[in-house]
């Protein structure tokens, strides 16, 4: 297990997870959507990824297709490179790849009613993980890990749950049980896909929680898919922003909420209810999420941004990723430095949480 | 001036979402009412980057179009129907014309003809009196055309009322027309078919219809129940209830109109089982009785004829196949074209 | 468990007893049993009113149906109308033959119609998935007599053209079956046509719906997750997917059963096999109410058995409803 690493240190570590210029299309019968395109960021060990977005910004598939998890015939992966310790996922043969699966490279998804075999034991699935893994463990271990996981997510009554149906937990135990299934082989990349988007308000603090217990146990670096501005302001390190299939924003997470350098996230910022600022109207972004098929030239996000005001480079060009102000912090407008000056959220609101 | 109005009618109300106008950022309209544009979608359109919406009907009849195998049975069975139509036109034969000859000045029936396998004279042969199959068969093609569309009309008009009544109110009523349809469940349609074909009597295609339709509208009550049932707790209809729309008004213009889909589909299948159906009973001798043509008739007399004599058998039986195959790929197709949660990636 | 099937069993009594007043009033109701002898002119009209007092005609609906229950109970349903043949020893010995030509149909067509649908849907789209949905198509629109006939014609063409019996295209059994294995071989080819001839309607409802519920499981979360944890294709399909896309089949089975029943009526029809089906055309066609209306009783019986048999056998599969 690699011990975290502060980003602060003098030198810059490898990162553990490197995708380049990643392209990830599907056919369908009204033509081929472009769901990821030339998206490009990397993760480094122990630290958390915030990817932010709406449905349909490639954000989930981004990471999906990398692990071979989307289904190949509609979705192709046309290019890019995913080098995760030194090899590229996207080279890798799917026996090889399903030995990264669930081992070093982890998934937590979004509804653990769905996501859970119904007629199959809660303890038997987790084992499963496992034992997929460690065939030479025998079951009397297996079940004392289970057992043991299950504590460490807060599972109550182990034992007794160990033998129970999924349909028999809450949903906030459902997620212990799937987080606690992702961490079971120690995993040194935890991908979380919108975690606590199907559950309760109060129980998604307690998932919080547990998401993080689950990443001080493994030092596991975490990618947390979302469209929740408080789990990202809660959780992550770093943040990328993603409008139409590309990354828009890239940058530390308190850069991003203090100052945001991309009209989408400016938008995403001014579109939370703000506690102890008065205001009659919630603000919404206007307008509608572009169609990923045959998509015209210029960059993406311009019929619905303010800062355009018609101008013909975001018409004509695409803009291209490049550094605002620090290194670190990346946009893809063509009048970034425009939005200087102007803060986004300086308090974020899931702060509070 | 019309704000108001439409604003308060029921259809528009459920349906219409209130979008918002950010033109400059920052900036609110003095009168928070400007923000209620009609169209949420008219501050995009020029670039030509979102995502087209398309009318229902259009998507339908595009995707019916593309099912080329319903296309293709479409045209089909509209031939194979015309030609049954127009059988007293086409058919080179009488349905009871018997050929005689002459053998020495008394007309007796022309041995030769009789039993004869297919030749170009007699397209599918002749029986045992010297009938010719395929004219027979024609008839036998109008005959099932006519008991397929009144039963899929029939059932199709008192499923839906028994099914919307049952999934629109719900309750004792539902229980009660669910348990009684349960009850018919018990037995095998062809059984009870059967028994009320020998007491109630069927020798005619009308009658039969009627009794056909009298016992398959389950399937397309079934459908609309649970169709009227969904719908019912669908937003609309309470916004449309709360506005004061009376039951009638909401099962026709509200939630019929979402299910003619479904409905449509089950019709044209019930309309190849009744096809079916007709044809087993005129099979075993309980169904349309002489001098009327049938498909399932025709095959009894194959086989009390002798099994040698095959082209009796196969023929009309083809043509059954033929005709409920087209009819079911129609079916297929427009299923495929009128179910908005049917999901079909081609690669 | 155990509630839970008496219960099933306890709420199925009413039922029967319903269906059982439901056919004794409509066949009863629906055709004067004695309309041919009212006619003959060879009957007077005082013998006449003997043998409906004697069979009690003369009584209200409810009453007779009392009769009729009370024989049916008691009395082995009685005998017939026409002939005072005793019904029951007919009937169970028809139900045994019946039975074992259903039940080889039924296993056949959930094997053959389990494995084509499953995979058809791991080959989607491919040349087998085509030629399968095009053949089920095909199953769907023949009708089973047209079926059975053609089996016929074409095992008694090769008889003609070659002198080779391949299988038997009526009755039971031949004149001197012989005793064990020589028995079952027989048995086995005189049923081999009429259960293909079954077979292959259910063989092209299993397979299209076992094809629509794997493809369904196949895109279902928790395949996605089993994939996640890195379990070898072949485990996700068949200890992830196989076993939950083969749950609902269980219900489509007991309502395929009604089908099957009205195939065997048929069937046995033109095979000449000495089942119910025969049985029953045999009495309607002889206008005679009382085997009918135990036929009919018998058949309802039957399928509320099998139909609670799903019931449990769902409930064994599927972990969600035990406890119902």
């Amino acid at each position: 297990m690699t011990p975290s690493i502060p980003l602060s240190a003098a030198s810059v570590p490898d990162p553990l997870l490197s995708i380049k210029d990643l392209v990830v299309e599907f056919s369908t019968e009204d033509g081929v959507v472009q769901a990821v395109d030339g998206v490009s960021y990397d993760l480094y060990p122990g630290e958390t990824l915030g990817i932010v977005g709406e449905s349909g910004s490639g954000k989930s598939v981004s990471t999906m297709s990398i692990l071979g998890l989307i289904p190949q015939p509609p979705g192709r992966i046309v290019r890019g490179e995913a080098m995760f310790n030194g090899t590229d996922l996207l080279k890798l043969s799917k026996k090889a790849l399903r030995h990264v699966r669930g081992n070093e490279v982890a998934l937590v998804f979004q509804d653990p009613m769905t996501s859970l075999n119904p007629v199959l034991k809660i303890g038997h699935q987790i084992g499963e993980a496992i034992r997929t893994h460690h065939s030479e463990l025998k079951e009397d271990a297996i079940k004392e890990r289970v057992l043991d996981l299950l504590r460490v997510v807060g599972v109550p009554n182990p034992e007794r749950r160990y033998d129970q149906y999924p349909h028999e937990f809450s949903g906030g135990m459902r997620q212990r049980a799937m987080i606690a299934m992702a961490i079971s082989n120690s995993p040194s990349l935890l991908i979380a896909d919108e975690p606590t988007t199907a559950l309760d308000v109060t129980i998604q603090a307690q998932i919080l929680e547990v998401l993080k217990k689950a990443q001080d146990e493994t030092h596991a670096a975490t990618i947390l898919i979302t469209h929740d501005l408080g789990l990202i302001a809660e959780l992550a390190d770093r943040v990328v922003v993603m409008y139409a299939g590309k990354v828009v924003e890239l940058g530390d997470v308190n850069t991003i909420f203090a100052s945001p350098r991309h009209p989408y996230t400016v938008g995403l910022m001014d579109s939370l209810p703000k506690i102890g600022v008065d205001e009659d109207w919630l603000r919404p972004i206007p307008g509608q999420p572009p169609s990923l098929i045959n998509r015209p030239p210029g960059c993406p996000f311009h019929p619905r941004c303010f800062l355009s005001q018609g101008r013909a480079i975001c018409r004509e060009d695409e803009p291209p990723l490049r550094p605002v102000g620090d290194t670190k912090h990346l946009s893809a407008c063509h009048f970034a430095e425009e939005l200087e000056g102007r803060t986004g959220l300086v308090q974020p609101v899931g702060a509070e949480v | 001036m019309t704000e108001r109005s439409r604003h308060t009618d029921p259809d528009v109300l459920a349906v219409a979402p209130p979008g918002t106008d950010r033109a400059v950022d920052g900036a609110l309209p003095a009168d928070p009412r400007e923000l209620l544009v009609d169209d949420p979608g008219a501050l995009v359109y020029e670039s030509g980057l979102e995502i087209e919406a398309r009318s229902q009907w259009a998507y339908a009849r595009r995707r019916f179009m593309r099912h080329r195998l319903a296309l293709g049975s479409l045209i089909v069975l509209i031939g194979i129907f015309v030609c049954g139509i127009f059988a007293n036109v086409i058919a080179p034969y009488s349905y009871r014309e018997i050929p005689y000859t002459d053998l020495a000045g008394v007309s007796v029936i022309d041995v030769n003809q009789v039993l004869s396998p297919p030749s170009t004279k007699h397209l599918f042969g002749t029986d045992s009196a010297g009938r010719d199959t395929f004219s027979r068969t024609l008839y036998g093609i109008r005959t099932s055309a006519r008991v397929g569309i009144l039963v899929g009309v029939l059932s199709t008009i008192i499923g839906t009322i028994i099914g919307g009544l049952a999934g629109f109110y719900g309750g004792w009523i539902d229980n009660l027309l669910m348990r009684l349809t349960d009850l018919f469940l018990t037995l095998p349609l062809l059984a009870v078919l059967l028994t009320a074909s020998k007491f109630l009597g069927s020798s005619t295609p009308t009658k039969l219809a009627l009794l056909l339709a009298a016992l398959i509208w389950t399937t397309i009550a079934r459908v609309v129940r649970g169709s009227f049932l969904s719908l019912r707790e669908k937003e609309y209809v309470e916004a449309a209830r709360a506005a004061g729309s009376g039951d009638v008004r909401i099962m026709l213009r509200h939630m019929l109109p979402n299910t003619i889909g479904p409905i449509v589909v089950a019709a044209t299948l019930t309309i190849g089982v009744a096809i079916l159906l007709e044809a087993v009973l005129s099979f075993l001798g309980f169904g349309i009785e002489p001098p009327t043509a049938a498909l399932g008739a025709l095959l009894n007399d194959g086989q009390d004829t002798g099994i040698e004599q095959w082209w009796l058998v196969t023929f009309p039986g083809l043509v059954i196949v033929l005709i409920v195959l087209c009819i079911n790929f129609i079916g297929d197709g427009l299923r495929d074209a009128l179910d908005p949660t049917q999901r079909r990636v081609r690669a | 468990m155990l509630t839970y099937i008496l219960r099933r069993v306890l709420y199925s009594i009413p039922v029967l007893v319903a269906t059982s007043f439901l056919i004794f009033t409509f066949v009863s109701i629906s055709g004067d049993p004695l309309g041919r002898l009212r006619a003959s002119p060879n009957i007077t009209a005082e013998r006449l009113a003997r043998i409906e007092h004697s069979k009690n005609l003369d009584r209200p609906v409810i009453v007779r149906y009392g009769y009729w229950v009370r024989d049916a109970v008691t009395n082995q349903f009685g005998t017939t109308l026409f002939g005072n043949r005793k019904i029951w020893p007919d009937l169970k010995r028809v139900i045994g033959h019946t039975l074992q030509f259903i039940l080889s149909a039924l296993i056949i067509s959930v094997i053959i119609g389990v494995a084509i649908g499953v995979y058809s849907a791991l080959r989607q789209y491919s040349l087998f998935d085509y030629t399968a949905t095009t053949l089920s198509f095909v199953g769907f629109a023949t009708p089973v007599f047209w079926l059975a006939l053609m089996l016929q014609v074409l095992v008694v063409q090769i008889y003609l053209k070659w002198d080779i019996r391949v299988f038997y295209t009526s009755g039971l059994s031949s004149v001197d079956p012989g005793t064990g294995f020589q028995w079952l071989l027989d048995r086995i080819q005189h049923l081999a046509l009429p259960v293909i001839a079954l077979s292959v309607l259910s063989t092209a409802v299993y397979s299209r719906f076992m094809r629509a519920s794997m493809l369904e499981v196949l895109n279902s979360d928790y395949v996605r997750t089993a994939r996640a944890k890195g379990l070898v294709e072949r485990r996700v399909i068949m200890k992830h997917a196989f076993r939950n896309a083969l749950i609902p089949l269980v219900t489509v089975v007991a309502i395929d059963f009604g089908a099957i029943f009205a195939g065997a009526i048929v069937t046995e029809t033109i095979f000449t096999l000495d089942g119910m089906g025969y049985y029953f055309i045999n009495s309607l066609q002889a206008s005679d109410p009382y085997p009918v209306m135990a036929w009919l009783m018998v058949v309802a019986t039957m399928v509320v058995t099998f139909n609670l048999i799903a019931d449990v056998l769902y409930g064994v599969f599927d972990p969600r409803i035990r406890y119902d």
